[in-house]
């Protein structure tokens, strides 16, 4: 570790911050239908998709009607995603003459790119056309994201609002979101990653003869607009199979940051957004940082673990002073590939600019822990968010458990029916995520798959199914997830983890909305505090601890120390 | 539930037309216009005839050029397409090698690597120089992996290390600022300019 390097990572994490909160309160002005700078373009645009769709934007939902158009939205998505990609050889802009994806692959990625997950069990530049990248994967890389944004606004809607049965309106917080937020904001990243060197053609790809007289295909696509909206949405999935480690997706140090600004960006503004919407500005900067807290702490371990290397090469003759370096690209150096990893994994972004699969046993804890946290540091545009609110749920009825008292947050009572609920969401992730992990270790036809054997063949797995619970969709690439047995057991996964998850946290927001905010008295404990922090911080580690810390020991933990001591697979 | 059905289908139509269309296309026309160079791949051309990209290696095996790091990109077999075979710095199928810290796959390729170097009498080996980096086509090496490349490279072309050295101290890329990136070498613009600087003699 050096100086410089934290340097560098300090800088990017304060460029955040400085962009996040002027959004996160210029977000709360748009889904509250304020007028905004945008209003004069816009306005009739939104128009235009209200009268043609037939919704009556004033109408608000309840939480029950507001989840199910949600899922009709997603559903539908779904379909027409898996069409395209079958289709995709009889369909215009496919220069490379591909033919239709297979079934259970089409299965797996319609359903990931729906669930924000960006799964790929494919590589990009040899399977998709252009069509289904911009018209299909691009369009959900928007759609998932707003998803996940207008969920975590009717949310705090609920903490906001008192004694009523509405949410908001879903069709009108997701149009709104897209239209004011991600897509201004994604032409403006488009505009810079170009500039930095990310190409942006529809020809496939340009032949070169290298200097020494080898011919050398080289790839191209609209990659820029798609990496824009990949990275600010939290998507993740890359047009190359190598994703942002491809030197066309992430040509340099400058693209490098944008990315790892890019994707941090909505998620931390987001916590502004509630402060706004909820009255108090100071509750959502708490739940940020706690979010912080613990992923500076990962970029930390990540950081250290790296620059540490692995002492079996060194052995083999090569300077530790390099850290480990397989699997990592020169330009952009141990301190923000570190920072990258512990980003896109607090996050649930899954863009990847190194290849996690070759990251030592420790350093590869990181990017696995984070997601098993449930993908709530800072989490996904708004999944995160509502994730969090769900652990301060928990952590507010814990606090109130200790001293005798009925716990209450933001002036609303958590009585049994929000905290059966808040454990049922919980639940649901670690129950698909350890089920499937169990049965692909015993499975013969999963066993085939894996690239590395001993125990980071379980980590493969482990991984795999952790990445598509939390909806994240980086891999330890190299177990080859395309086959029926992957594809259909991560599509549930990736779909559980999703909408099993959320229904139950609309479900809190539906009972919370109806109650009456109460004034906070002398029993009420303070949630604007650094003890809740903490409180909150500890609650987190010691649920993710508790439901993977068995599995994380058979496979990193005792990785590392069968690297210490020299053996090999 | 029914009732959901129509916003469903015509906003999914409208945000196909909006941002799988408008955005993608519209933002192809402009970067095309206004950066033309970096839209269409960053492409590398001496005489008229592109020789690569400035953002993407390529292979070396000549001793006259300064070689890349170790790539693990694959390419379909010909013969039987559910397998793959070798082939460094493709780049129409960018990978990494994917190998955890203890494989034994890794170590024998690296002990391989290291047997080469030491064979030109380097005794400690930079990271860089015998990993394969994630996307298989990384366009740089440290300066350290340069250096160590210089006394071969000259004694192929039949001049002093001095001025193959001097031509890649010029070639060196520096952080911005002093902090942001790596120092680096592009190995295509540094050939580039060795070739530049040191035509070859006919004959």
């Amino acid at each position: 570790m050096t100086l410089v390097g934290w340097l560098q990572i300090a800088a990017v994490l304060v460029a955040v911050l400085v962009a996040a909160r002027p959004l996160g309160f210029y977000m709360a002005r748009v889904v509250q239908g304020e007028r905004t700078f945008l209003s004069p373009y816009l306005t009739r645009v939104e128009r235009v998709f209200y009268n043609a769709s037939g919704i009556n934007p004033e109408k608000e939902q309840s939480w029950l009607a507001y989840t199910l158009a949600m899922l009709v939205f997603n559903g539908v998505g779904f379909l027409s995603l898996y069409a395209l990609m079958r289709l995709q050889a009889f369909l215009p802009l496919n220069p490379q003459k591909f033919g239709g994806v297979a079934p259970d692959l089409a299965y797996n990625t319609a359903v990931s790119f729906v669930t924000n997950t960006n799964w790929q069990a494919y590589s990009g530049e040899t399977t998709m056309s252009h069509l289904v990248q911009i018209a299909g994967l691009t369009v959900h890389n928007f759609l998932s994201a707003a998803t996940g944004i207008a969920l975590a606004i009717a949310m705090t809607r609920a903490f906001a609002r008192s004694s009523v049965t509405t949410l908001g309106n879903f069709w009108v917080d997701m149009n709104r979101t897209t239209l004011y937020v991600l897509l201004p904001l994604s032409v403006l990243l488009a505009l810079a990653f170009a500039l930095s060197g990310v190409p942006q053609t529809l020809s496939a790809s340009v032949d070169a003869t290298t200097l020494e007289g080898i011919k050398q295909t080289i790839s191209l696509g609209p990659v820029a607009s798609q990496e824009a909206i990949k990275q600010l949405g939290t998507n993740g999935g890359g047009f190359f199979n190598a994703n942002a480690a491809h030197p066309f997706e992430n040509p340099n140090a400058w693209s490098n940051i944008l990315s790892i600004w890019s994707m941090l960006l909505v998620s931390t503004a987001l916590t502004f957004t509630f402060g706004r919407m909820v009255g108090d500005i100071r509750q959502g900067t708490v739940l940020l940082i706690a979010m912080w807290s613990l992923l500076i702490a990962a970029v930390g371990i990540a950081y250290w673990a790296e620059t540490s290397g692995n002492p079996l090469l060194v052995q083999a003759g090569v300077n530790a002073a390099g850290g480990n370096m397989e699997g990592k690209e020169v330009r952009f150096g141990q301190a923000m590939t570190a920072l990258y990893v512990a980003v896109t994994t607090g996050l649930s972004c899954g863009a990847v600019n190194a290849m996690h699969n070759s990251l030592t046993p420790l350093g590869g804890v990181v990017p696995l822990f984070l997601i098993q946290l449930g993908e709530i540091l800072p989490g996904g545009t708004g999944s995160g968010l509502y994730g969090m609110l769900v652990m301060a749920i928990i952590t507010v009825f814990i606090a109130g458990l200790m001293v005798g008292r009925t716990p209450e947050y933001l002036g609303k009572k958590i009585e049994a029916r929000e905290m059966k609920l808040a454990m049922l969401a919980v639940l649901v992730l670690p129950l698909v995520i350890l089920s499937f992990t169990a049965v692909s270790a015993v499975l013969p036809t999963a066993l085939e798959s894996l690239a590395n054997s001993g125990p980071r063949g379980l980590t493969e797995l482990l991984y795999a199914y952790s990445s598509a619970a939390g909806n994240n969709g980086s891999a330890f690439a190299g177990l080859n997830v395309n086959t029926p047995w992957f594809n259909t057991t991560l599509g549930i996964t990736m779909m559980l983890g999703r909408f099993a998850y959320v229904i139950p946290v609309m479900a809190i927001a539906g009972s919370l909305a109806a109650k009456k905010k109460v004034p906070a008295s002398p029993g009420t404990f303070p949630t604007r505090s650094p003890l809740f922090v903490s409180l909150l911080v500890g609650v987190i580690l010691i649920l993710g601890g508790l439901q993977y810390f068995p599995a994380l020991a058979l496979g990193p933990i005792v990785e590392h120390l069968l690297m210490n001591a020299g053996k090999t697979f | 539930m029914l009732s959901h059905l129509r916003p469903a289908i015509v906003m999914l139509a409208l945000f196909t037309a909006l941002t799988g269309l408008a955005y993608p296309l519209a933002m192809t026309g402009l970067i095309q216009i206004a950066m033309p160079r970096q839209a269409n791949g960053s492409v590398v051309e001496r005489s008229n005839v592109a020789i690569g990209s400035a953002l993407i290696g390529q292979s070396f095996v000549s001793d006259r050029y300064f070689h890349g790091r170790p790539s693990a990109t694959s390419t379909p077999d010909p013969k039987d397409d559910t397998k793959t075979i070798d082939l460094p710095y493709n780049a129409a199928n960018s990978s990494g090698s994917n190998l955890g810290p203890l494989s034994k796959k890794l170590i024998d390729r690296v002990n391989g690597d290291v047997a080469e170097f030491r064979k030109a009498g380097v005794a400690l080996i930079p990271a860089d120089a015998v990993t394969a980096s994630a996307s298989g086509l990384d366009p740089h090496i440290s300066p350290a992996t340069a250096a160590l490349q210089v006394q071969r490279v000259a004694a192929a072309r039949g001049v002093t290390a001095q001025q193959v050295g001097a031509i890649l101290e010029r070639q060196i890329e520096r952080p911005m600022l002093g902090i942001f990136g790596e120092p680096r070498v592009n190995v295509l613009q540094l050939n580039l300019a060795l070739d530049a600087a040191l035509p070859k003699v006919t004959g």
